[in-house]
């Protein structure tokens, strides 16, 4: 067996590999994470709409994306789109995958948090004359998000920690360094505890984050113009 | 290959998945109740060891724990085959998440329900027991039922420590066969049924559990 002993020279010889690699999970998070609001506020208005079809359709979409495993969606963006002629580099397809599972979530958030404006503020707008999309706009969205920050950033600190699935698909993120250092070396503790307190500091960091946003942010809502 | 060869293969892979399910559920149900119920009631320091499990699974992936678990266990003497190792990390995963449900379900019993236990004279233990779980249990079928499903999702990082569960059982196959659009819309779709009749029994669990409580589903 081999001696089991935390090696100080050896983790920080290896830190600033996998401290590069972060630059990669966080920019896949970013991305994937503006792409998510993106689809969650789209699929949020789309059950909201006058067509019950596409309501209905909308609502088993969401829920297909939902109870099905983000590896399993990252394996079909990844080997099924260049059968349609569409080939995308791992990050990008990453970035697609993660921004499409946590939208069907996001949209959930949003809806909830959209119906839950005053029904009055509806017929205010209606009796103002103002069209559906002014109203979204300039009454209900900046009376909607304060509510809604808790629980979207608790789906974006989600999103970050399942970026090391996308080492899948060979990008080159955190746990995937951290795993080609650990084989071409064979000491795996360090490489994978470091990794493992990364993501618990990003997280508790984003967390007090999140919290210092929905803090400051104006409770009377703003102006989005 | 034939169509029906792709299925009967992923149907395979499907069985191994279930098999993963049905020993990381109760594992998972265990560790949230006794570190659920450890958060609530017990002397601080054994409730700094459970804030500490929680945070730590919580707070990291899943993969991670995984792969802590497979790959760094042996440098410690502790050789686990991979299927073991599937079971405990996601246990231990979906269990974290878990505390917060039996937490949360406990501490919305109304609290009028505390003082007439106590009025009563019910001891601590007979109060826990036949006042404030049965009636805490209702409200955690629906998370739970939520958890289960991300606990079938989760199965599929198993394929990664070489199991062979449906997603492994998937990838083989698309490496082997170049058939990647039916594989992966086979697997899919697996997984959403599974999903579905997951989320159907739990459905079904919370009307049966509700009766004769006034709330919750409809009393038959």
């Amino acid at each position: 067996m081999i001696q089991v002993t935390w090696d100080w020279a050896f983790a920080w010889e290896v830190l600033p590999m996998i401290l590069s690699a972060a630059k990669i999970t966080l920019l896949a998070t970013l991305l994937g994470s503006v792409l998510a609001i993106a689809v969650g506020l789209v699929f949020a208005l789309l059950r909201r709409g006058r067509s019950k079809p596409i309501r209905v359709g909308v609502y088993w979409v969401m829920e297909f994306i939902r109870s099905t495993p983000l590896l399993v969606q990252i394996f079909f963006l990844y080997y099924v789109m260049p059968e349609f002629g569409i080939s995308m580099s791992p990050l990008l397809t990453g970035v697609l995958a993660l921004g499409v599972h946590y939208g069907a979530y996001l949209s959930e958030v949003f809806r909830s948090g959209i119906e839950g404006v005053d029904k009055g503020q509806w017929e205010a707008s209606r009796a103002l004359n103002l069209s559906t999309l002014d109203t979204y706009r300039d009454v209900i969205l900046p009376q909607a998000i304060r509510p809604m920050i808790p629980a979207t950033g608790n789906y974006i600190i989600a999103m970050f920690k399942e970026t090391p699935q996308l080492s899948a698909i060979t990008l080159l993120e955190m746990l995937q360094v951290a795993k080609i250092i650990g084989s071409e070396n064979f000491r795996y503790i360090e490489p994978f505890t470091m990794v493992g307190v990364l993501y618990l500091i990003f997280s508790v960091v984003a967390a007090y984050g999140i919290h210092q946003v929905e803090r400051r942010f104006p409770k009377e809502g703003f102006n989005l113009k | 290959m034939e169509f029906g060869e792709i299925v009967s293969v992923l149907l395979q892979g499907a069985i191994v998945t279930i098999k993963i399910v049905a020993m990381a559920l109760p594992l998972a149900a265990l560790m949230a109740f006794i570190f659920g119920l450890i958060r609530l009631y017990a002397p601080a320091p054994i409730k700094q060891i459970a804030v500490l499990y929680i945070e730590f699974f919580r707070g990291t992936s899943a993969l991670i724990q995984l792969y802590w678990i497979y790959f760094v266990l042996p440098f410690f003497g502790i050789s686990i085959d991979a299927m073991t190792a599937g079971v405990v990390a996601l246990g231990l995963n979906i269990g974290a998440y878990g505390t917060e449900v039996v937490r949360g379900a406990i501490q919305s019993v109304p609290k009028g329900q505390y003082e007439a236990s106590v009025a009563l004279n019910f001891t601590s233990t007979q109060r826990v027991w036949h006042i404030i779980l049965p009636q805490a249990l209702v409200n955690m079928i629906p998370p739970f039922g939520n958890l289960a499903i991300e606990l079938v999702k989760a199965t599929s990082l198993v394929s990664l420590i070489t199991i062979g569960d449906l997603t492994f059982k998937a990838k083989a196959l698309a490496d082997m066969t170049l058939q990647v659009g039916e594989i992966f819309g086979v697997v899919l779709v697996l997984y959403f049924l599974m999903a579905q009749c997951l989320s159907l029994f739990f459905r079904y669990l919370e009307k049966r559990l509700s009766r004769g409580l006034g709330r919750g589903g409809i009393d038959q």
